[in-house]
C-alpha cells in the first residue's frame, strides 16, 4: 500500500506556488504548536517516518507481550494472575491504538505486522530478552515500563495528532503498570531469601538492557534532529537517558537492590547521576534480529497469523455473504 | 506537570496505603460480605458446590489464557483475555466462598500461613481433588475447538448463573448477578465466531463441525446432579443442573442450525465424573503449570 501524501491540489501553471503554500502552512502549523490532523498536507518525509516510528512502537506492544505472557499460566496467585492478564490485554490495547494511528497516515495494519514478521520493520530491542523468574515481571513493569513512560510522555506532545492523543491513554495506563511492577517487587523483597535474590537477578539482567531503550547515542543517531524539528520527537536519547537514571537510582535505594553498575555515582556538582559505558555492540545486535529470543518471538507471531489465517478468511467470507443484511 | 509526576511518584506514594497500584490491594475479594451460611446448609455441601463452580472457572480461564499472544486478530487477544479474566474473577469469589465454608481440607496446611484461601485451593490441591467437568478440562486444539467450548461451557454457566441469582447464599446470589452480563457477553462472542466459522469457508466449516463433533460428548455429565447439587437445590441454595438441560440444548441448536452445522447426537446422561474428581491425564499437565511456582517458593509472598 502507498504511503505517499495526497497530490497537491493541481492547477494550470500554479503547481510550484500551491506546493510552497502548502509547505508553509505546515511549517507554520508546526511552530504555532499546533498539531498535524490526517487530512492536512504534510510533507512524505514526516510522514514516512511517522509510520516507521509508530509502527516500531505498535510492533513493540505486541512482542511486548510475549516476555510477561510466558508468566501469565504460572502466575503465584490469582490476584496476580489477575493483574498480569489485564496488563496483557491492555498490551494488545495499545497496540491497537497504535496500528489504528498508523492506518490514519494510509497504513495497513496487516501490511505492517507482515514487515514485522519478515523482518522489515523493528521492534523494542528489550523485548528479545528472556524472562527467567517471576521478579522478571515486576522488574519489566518497574524498568522497562519506567524507561518507556520516560519516553513516552513527551510524545503525548507530539506534532502528530492521533499519535499524540494514541500516547495520553498509553502513558496513563504504562504508569498503572509500572506501579504494580514495583508494587511486586517491594513486596518479593518482604519475602523470603530466596525471594529478594530473585529480583535482584532480574534486575542485574534488564538494567542495562533498559538503558539502551533509548536508542544509540545522540552523535550515532541520524535521524534525531529531523524528528525533533518537525516535532515528532521532543528530547533527545541521551537527555531522555540520563532523566531516566537520575529517577531511578532513588527507587532501587527504596527498594533495597544494586544496579549492576560500579560506576554509577552522583555528580554533586550537577546533581546528576554518572554512569558506565553502554555495550552498544549488544544493542546493534539484538537489533539485528541477534538477541536471546528474537527469532522465538517472532516465530510466535508468524505461527499466530499462518495458522490462524484460515480465520480470518472465513470471518471474511462471512462478512461478504452477509454484507446487505442488517448487523447481528 | 504531568511529564514529572507520573515517574517520580513511584517511590512517595505507598507505606500503608496497599491500594495506590490498581488491583494490588484487594486481599480478600469476599471482604465486607456478610459469609454467614444459611439456615439449615451442610457448610461442606455449600462448600464443595463452590468448588465445582468455582474450579470450572478456573480451568476454563487457564485454557483461554494459552490463546494470549497467539490468537487470530488483536481484537481476539483483547477479547480472549477479557474472557479469562472475567472467569477468573469468578473463580476467586467462589474459591474464597468454599473457604469460608471451611472446605479447604490439607490445602490450608500444604499452602502454610499467609496464603489466602483462594490462593490454598487453587494451587495446592491435586487433580483429584478438583471438582471442575469434562467439558473444561479438554484442551482446546484449534480456534473452532475453543470458540466451540467455550460456546456450551458460557451457555451452560450463563442458564445456571441466571437461577443462582435467587440463592439463599446471599454470597452465591451476588457472585451469580456480577456473572450474568459476563457470561451473556462470552456467550455472544462465541455465538458470532460459531456463525463465522460455520458459514465461513469450507475449510472454517469443517473445522468448526469436526470441533461440535469432538465437544458435545462431553456435555454428557454436565445436566446430572451431583447429592450434593441435590441437597442445595431443595434448600434454595443451590440448582439441579437438570433443570438447565432444555434450556441449554435449545440455545445451542439454534447457533449451530443458524451457522450451517450439522447438529451431533446429543449425549445420553452420565455420572458427572468431575465432580468427584475423575479427570482426564489432560487435567494433570494444566494444574502442573498452574502451580509449579507458587509451589516451588514455600513460605514465599506475592
Amino acid at each position: 500500500m502507498s504511503i505517499d501524501s495526497p497530490p497537491a491540489p493541481a492547477g494550470p501553471a500554479a503547481d510550484g506556488l500551491a506546493a510552497q503554500a502548502l509547505q508553509r502552512q505546515f511549517e507554520e502549523t508546526l511552530a504555532a504548536d499546533h498539531r498535524i490532523e490526517p487530512r492536512d498536507w504534510m510533507p512524505d518525509g514526516y510522514r514516512k517516518t511517522l509510520v516507521r516510528q509508530i509502527a516500531q512502537h505498535a510492533h513493540s506492544e505486541i512482542i511486548g507481550m510475549q516476555p510477561e505472557g510466558d508468566w501469565l499460566l504460572s502466575a503465584p496467585s490469582l490476584r496476580r494472575k489477575a493483574i498480569l492478564l489485564a496488563k496483557v490485554q491492555d498490551e494488545a490495547g495499545h497496540g491497537l491504538y497504535l496500528y489504528s494511528a498508523a492506518e490514519t497516515l494510509g497504513a495497513d495494519r496487516a501490511d505492517l505486522t507482515d514487515k514485522l514478521i519478515e523482518g522489515r520493520q523493528k521492534y523494542s530491542s528489550i523485548f528479545s530478552y528472556p524472562t527467567r523468574s517471576y521478579a522478571d515481571v515486576g522488574v519489566i513493569g518497574w524498568l522497562v515500563d519506567g524507561a518507556a513512560i520516560c519516553n513516552q510522555v513527551p510524545l503525548c506532545r507530539s506534532s502528530y495528532g492521533p499519535y499524540a492523543r494514541a500516547m495520553i491513554r498509553i502513558c496513563k495506563e504504562e504508569s498503572f503498570h509500572q506501579r504494580q511492577g514495583y508494587e511486586l517487587l517491594l513486596t518479593m523483597m518482604r519475602g523470603t531469601p530466596e525471594q529478594q535474590a530473585m529480583v535482584q537477578d532480574a534486575v542485574d539482567r534488564w538494567w542495562w538492557p533498559s538503558l539502551m531503550m533509548f536508542g544509540p547515542p545522540d552523535a550515532d543517531s541520524p535521524n534525531s534532529a529531523q524528528s525533533m524539528a518537525w516535532g515528532i520527537k521532543r528530547h533527545s536519547n541521551d537527555e531522555l537517558r540520563q532523566r531516566y537514571v537520575d529517577m531511578t537510582v532513588p527507587q532501587a535505594e527504596f527498594l533495597g537492590v544494586t544496579l549492576p553498575d560500579p560506576e554509577l555515582s552522583l555528580d554533586p556538582a550537577t546533581g546528576r547521576h554518572r554512569f558506565g559505558a553502554i555495550d552498544w555492540d549488544e544493542f546493534r545486535r539484538v537489533l539485528a534480529g541477534g538477541g536471546p529470543r528474537s527469532a522465538e518471538r517472532i516465530a510466535r507471531r508468524r505461527a499466530a497469523r499462518d495458522d490462524n489465517a484460515w480465520v480470518v478468511e472465513a470471518a471474511t467470507a462471512y462478512a461478504d455473504k452477509h454484507a446487505s443484511e442488517p448487523r447481528s | 506537570m504531568h511529564e514529572e509526576t507520573v515517574y517520580d511518584a513511584l517511590t512517595a506514594a505507598h507505606g500503608d496505603e496497599a491500594r495506590w497500584a490498581f488491583g494490588t490491594g484487594f486481599d480478600d475479594p469476599l471482604a465486607g460480605v456478610d459469609t454467614t451460611i444459611p439456615e439449615g446448609v451442610d457448610p461442606a455441601d455449600l462448600g464443595g458446590y463452590c468448588l465445582m463452580l468455582g474450579d470450572d472457572a478456573l480451568v476454563l480461564s487457564q485454557r483461554l489464557t494459552e490463546w494470549v499472544t497467539r490468537a487470530p486478530e488483536l481484537e481476539e487477544e483483547v477479547a480472549m483475555a477479557n474472557i479469562a479474566l472475567d472467569l477468573l474473577g469468578q473463580a476467586r469469589l467462589l474459591l474464597s466462598r468454599a473457604g469460608s465454608a471451611g472446605v479447604l481440607g490439607r490445602s490450608r496446611e500444604r499452602a502454610g500461613p499467609g496464603v489466602p484461601d483462594e490462593d490454598a485451593l487453587a494451587y495446592f490441591r491435586d487433580a483429584a481433588e478438583f471438582r471442575c467437568s469434562a467439558l473444561v478440562t479438554a484442551p482446546d486444539g484449534d480456534f473452532a475447538h475453543a470458540l466451540v467450548r467455550l460456546l456450551v461451557a458460557s451457555t451452560w454457566r450463563l442458564a445456571l448463573a441466571v437461577r443462582l441469582r435467587g440463592s439463599r447464599d446471599p454470597v452465591l446470589a451476588a457472585i451469580a448477578a456480577k456473572a450474568v452480563p459476563e457470561l451473556t457477553y462470552h456467550r455472544d462472542h462465541a455465538a458470532r465466531w460459531v456463525l463465522r466459522l460455520g458459514d465461513g469457508t469450507a475449510l472454517s466449516h469443517r473445522r468448526a463441525q469436526d470441533a461440535a463433533d469432538a465437544v458435545w460428548p462431553r456435555t454428557e455429565g454436565l445436566f446430572t446432579a451431583t447429592d450434593v447439587e441435590r441437597r442445595l437445590a431443595g434448600a434454595g441454595v443451590g440448582v439441579d443442573p437438570a433443570e438447565l438441560r432444555d434450556e441449554v440444548r435449545d440455545v445451542l441448536t439454534r447457533v449451530l442450525a443458524r451457522a450451517g452445522l450439522l447438529l451431533p447426537p446429543w449425549p445420553a446422561d452420565a455420572p458427572p465424573r468431575g465432580r468427584a474428581g475423575e479427570h482426564g491425564p489432560e487435567l494433570a499437565p494444566l494444574l502442573d503449570r498452574l502451580q509449579v511456582v507458587a509451589r516451588a517458593h514455600p513460605g514465599g509472598t506475592w
